[in-house]
């Protein structure tokens, strides 16, 4: 995608993801969390290096935005890789909380975050 | 928890929540983050013109390239299967459309006020208080300095009744957690009168 001699630090991440810049799901907010499947489906094909140092930092459920600080790369390139490892059943995502700014939040979850918090 | 997953070794992912915090450059969000995270304040950088703009406008836009907006966070566990998330806001206010993305499924925010120059945080109490995002606002006293009463602030910034003002100092584990706890209460205390909400 980059025609000229230096690659800037905006392109150069995209390249990673065959020039793509556009997730193919919507399925990654920050906070979703990023596990490794264990054992990985049998037919899988052998990821490429930057997957694969996904898939090792996964072994453990993070957080999109902390792989992505981790990685050191955008989190909009991150997801983009992520989308494909999803794709292709190497991972799991699991969703946020969903959390309305509506009055519609969950009591429980609430004073469980309150208690957490206390003792900290 | 990954009860729906039908592997045997993928390890169970906890569920997530976030909460921002706001306010204007250099009033202390980052440091408010580190105080109470778990882990050192992690960080990425996004550029600009991909979080912003289609990609098609990228080419020949040869000096934006290297602009990213920089997005500082940190995490408490709650428990084994709840984690908290807290991300401070850019602070500039052309990074603005961040805020948006950031913003969608948070619980909550912290908006943290400069004693000493209030005015920088006005955008970001604007910014809550416009889409009805629950938010406390934090005063740290630069140097552990207060010299305004909570009720003294809560005034010069216009702030509704229901909206808690903290004395808070952001390098403080404790100050921060008490701003934290004051944000949850006040969820808390918006979803028990109702039993069954409107919308
Ligand atoms: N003396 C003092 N310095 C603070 C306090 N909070 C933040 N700082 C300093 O103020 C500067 C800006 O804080 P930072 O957290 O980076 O602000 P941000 O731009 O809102 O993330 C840093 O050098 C902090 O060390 C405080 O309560 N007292
Ligand atoms: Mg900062």
């Amino acid at each position: 995608m980059s025609g000229g001699d230096e690659a800037g630090r905006l392109v150069r991440p995209f390249a990673l993801t065959g020039g793509r810049t556009r997730p193919s799901r919507a399925d990654f907010t920050l906070i979703t969390t990023v596990t490794t499947v264990d054992p990985p489906p049998e037919r899988a094909a052998r990821p490429q290096p930057e997957h694969a140092r996904i898939l090792r930092l996964c072994a453990r459920p993070v957080a999109v935005a902390e792989l992505a600080a981790r990685l050191d790369l955008p989190v909009s390139v991150v997801v983009i890789m992520l989308c494909d490892l999803l794709e292709a059943g190497l991972i799991t995502a699991r969703p946020p909380r969903p959390v309305t700014a509506t009055g519609d939040l969950d009591l429980d979850l609430l004073q469980k975050v309150r208690d957490g918090l206390g003792r900290i | 928890m990954a009860g729906s997953d039908p592997t045997d070794g993928t390890v169970a992912a906890p569920d997530t929540v976030k909460i921002l915090i706001a306010g204007g450059f250099g009033v202390g969000k980052t440091t408010m983050v580190g105080s109470v995270s778990e882990i050192a304040p992690l960080r990425t950088e996004e550029p600009l013109t991909v979080a912003g703009l289609d990609i098609d406008d990228l080419k020949g836009i040869e000096e934006k390239r290297s602009t990213t907006v920089a997005l500082d966070f940190g995490r408490i566990t709650i428990a084994d299967d709840l984690v908290l998330y807290l991300f401070g806001t850019p602070g500039q206010q052309r990074f603005w459309f961040m805020w948006n993305d950031l913003a969608i499924g948070a619980l909550g925010a912290v908006v943290l006020v400069d004693v000493r120059r209030p005015e920088s945080s006005f955008a970001a109490i604007d910014f809550f208080e416009r889409r009805s995002i629950p938010f406390v606002v934090g005063v740290n006293g630069f140097h552990g300095l207060h010299p305004y009463p909570a009720e003294e602030i809560r005034e010069s910034l216009a702030l509704p009744a229901d909206v808690p003002v903290l004395l808070c100092d952001a390098r403080e584990r404790e100050s921060c957690r008490d701003v934290l706890i004051a944000l949850i209460d006040r969820l808390i205390a918006d979803v028990e009168p109702r039993p069954s909400p409107a919308r």
